[in-house]
């Protein structure tokens, strides 16, 4: 399992767009994917669930990634949370 | 003629004839389910509703070639939504344990999420119900077999108006034939807000109730900049209007063509234009022109209209704005460039007999380091949230810039006892706008990463006179060879020394320098956002080859009045 931190980027937060490309991303991998804010954790699967943690620019979120491809899923996720956000 | 005000939220003018959009909600029955079977068969009634919905959707992004990027954007949400796990499983709950019918469950679940947005304390949230009503309105019509609204009879520059209107009802138009929107409800954030910025379709939202003054084929003009909709308008009025449409028309049109166009001159050399601004809000305004970037912020609103110094973790905050907004781009901030003509009100400071050869600027914060300590541990925090860099004022020896950035290292050093996260490698660069930092720039240059020239503060330090006395203003001129000849050498050691040599003042907008200092070897001009397409205009239709024999000619020149005919005659 492999658990890496990360500021968001983008002045309006994980909202709608970056969301649905971050979990057509995941989609991508076999291991299971959640986000965590606070003490509030939700599976990376559902857009609703994350749009309920309304996690803003400037906000820490954990992601928690497990399963047998997680090193490259966590490099996909990494290059999401550090570059593409910012534009999206 | 009736006035109605709403919120503008795409600018531009419209005149048109209003269609009106009325809609009907989906009824839904709660008859109970009472067996096993009628249960299976409801769950698989509600997927395959899902997946009709998915398909309408997909079918809308096959069948319409030319959708933005920002179209494909909300319909693949509205996918995800449609297909939302979560929506699915609670469905099912219900369904199952409370023998609902599907249409009922569907309602009831999407009900709850709605009142959850709703509530929440963010515009954004609250403006994404609608997105959830609207997945919502098609799987049940779905489930229904009921017919969603299709708008398909309009007649072109048609202007829509409806209490309100969802994502996929304004994707699915034909815009083409739709010169305006009016609703009744919603706001800047809302999909019909941004559906309608992408396409540049005049667009006025959140009227109310009033709206329902408004017949199909009444005659309407709309401005989308100060939300003003006007219901049959006086023929006066109406022409009064169409000037303005012409004229906005016509300079978004030159607008959109340059915005996209990187500024590169017909020998390919890269040219940066970013822009001067005083707050996160401007950066909206820097990028509609293209700009690529901030080469100052200016950070005294910061501090004006209050009562006392802004905290620390106030002035993050403002910081903290800019960049995230900013796209990644680089941001250079000034550090507070106060003094006794732009006095505080809490701040007490003697009045001078020479507020610009007194104490300000830079020369406040060495003196006051815990102000500027506070300052730069602030800028510092933002510096992991974008591409920030520090720029000091009023610079006149190197001795100001060392004690300047001892005071930087001070403040990491606090951050690091703090445990708060900063860009140790924050660049850090000076202004040079006063004639001792310009001609000594060889040995600022070893000092610091950039430099950016004030050229308005630099001519009137340099010809010794105030712009703001009549009697002499006519003796203010960039163009005199002194002048010139101080921000050459600047140009030239920065270039030598390797460091960034950038320009903010005045002069960088002025369409008369540009190819000047373009054969200076200045490669970074940052001005007012809204000069940027001009000054882009004169790059991209000249070389840096032919703009250093100009460059050359001029530095040859004796007086300010030959240099001046000599750029205008090279403009034509």
């Amino acid at each position: 399992m492999i658990s890496k931190e990360y500021t968001i980027l983008s002045a309006h937060g994980l909202h709608a767009r970056p969301a649905t490309v971050l979990i057509k991303l995941v989609k991508n991998y076999r291991s299971a994917v959640s986000l965590k804010k606070g003490d509030k954790e939700v599976r990376l699967n559902s857009l609703l669930n994350i749009l309920s943690l309304t996690l803003k620019g400037g906000d820490v979120v954990t992601v928690l990634i497990d399963g047998e491809d997680e090193d490259v899923a966590a490099e996909a996720i990494d290059l999401f949370f550090t570059e593409q956000l910012k534009n999206l | 003629m009736i006035t109605i005000q709403g919120i503008g939220v795409s600018a531009g003018i419209a005149i048109g004839r209003a269609f009106v959009v009325r809609k009907t909600e989906n009824t839904v029955n709660d008859s109970i389910l009472s067996t096993e079977a009628e249960i299976r068969s409801e769950i698989e009634r509600f997927d395959i509703a899902v997946s009709i919905s998915v398909t309408a959707i997909e079918a809308i992004m096959d069948q319409q070639p030319d959708l933005q990027d920002e179209d494909i954007a909300i319909l693949e949400t509205q996918i995800e939504l449609i297909n939302d796990p979560q929506i699915r499983t609670d469905v099912v709950a219900l369904i199952e344990q409370h023998k609902k019918n599907a249409g009922h469950a569907l309602t009831e679940v999407l009900r709850q999420i709605v009142s959850i947005f709703e509530s929440m304390d963010d515009e954004y949230m609250r403006a994404r119900s609608a997105d959830v009503k609207d997945i919502g309105s098609r799987i049940l019509a779905n489930l229904n077999h009921a017919e969603n609204i299709k708008i398909n009879t309009l007649l072109p520059g048609t202007i829509i108006v409806a209490h309100d209107l969802s994502p996929s009802d304004t994707i699915t138009m034909d815009v083409k034939l739709i010169s305006g929107f009016v609703t009744g409800t919603g706001s800047k954030t809302s999909h019909t807000a941004i559906i309608a910025k992408s396409k540049s379709i005049p667009t006025v939202l959140g009227c109310g109730e009033v709206l329902g003054n408004i017949q199909t084929d009444d005659l309407i003009i709309l401005d989308g900049l100060t939300g003003i909709v006007l219901i049959n308008p006086d023929e006066d009025v109406i022409s009064r209007y169409q000037i303005q449409m012409e004229g906005f028309k016509a300079k978004a049109d030159e607008l959109k063509q340059l915005k996209n166009i990187e500024a590169i001159t017909i020998d390919g050399v890269k040219i940066t234009l970013s822009a001067n601004i005083s707050n996160a809000a401007d950066l909206e305004v820097v990028f509609e022109n293209g700009g690529d970037g901030v080469g100052l912020l200016r950070t005294e609103m910061l501090f004006m209209d209050r009562d006392s110094f802004p905290t620390e973790d106030e002035q993050f905050e403002f910081y903290k704005q800019v960049a995230l907004q900013s796209k990644g781009k680089p941001v250079i901030v000034r550090t507070i460039d106060i003094g006794g003509d732009k006095p505080l009100p809490y701040f007490n400071l003697p009045a001078e007999l020479n507020p610009f050869l007194g104490y300000r600027a830079i020369r406040i914060c060495l003196d006051r380091t815990d102000l500027f300590i506070t300052q730069l541990k602030a800028i510092l925090r933002a510096s992991v949230l974008g591409d920030l860099k520090i720029m000091f004022p009023m610079i006149s020896n190197v001795d100001e810039v060392r004690k300047a950035k001892q005071i930087l290292s001070e403040a990491k050093k606090q951050l690091l006892a703090e445990d708060l996260s900063f860009n140790e490698h924050i660049p850090i660069g000076i202004m040079i706008e006063i004639p001792s930092a310009a001609i000594m720039a060889d040995i600022l240059a070893k000092e610091v990463d950039f430099f950016s020239i004030g050229t308005n503060d630099l001519c009137q330090y340099t010809l010794a006179v105030d712009r703001m006395n009549d009697k002499i203003s006519h003796l203010y001129d960039p163009y005199v060879p002194g002048v010139l000849r101080l921000i050459d050498n600047v140009v030239q050691q920065g270039k030598k020394h390797n460091i960034y040599v950038g320009m903010c003042g005045e002069m960088a907008s002025d369409p008369m320098a540009t190819l000047l200092l373009m054969g200076m070897g200045l490669t970074d001009f940052s001005m007012s956002a809204t000069s940027i397409p001009e000054i882009k205009k004169t790059i991209i239709n000249n070389s840096v080859a032919n703009a250093q024999i100009l460059y050359h000619e001029v530095m040859a020149m004796d007086s300010s009045s030959d240099i001046i005919a000599h750029l205008k005659q090279a403009m034509q």
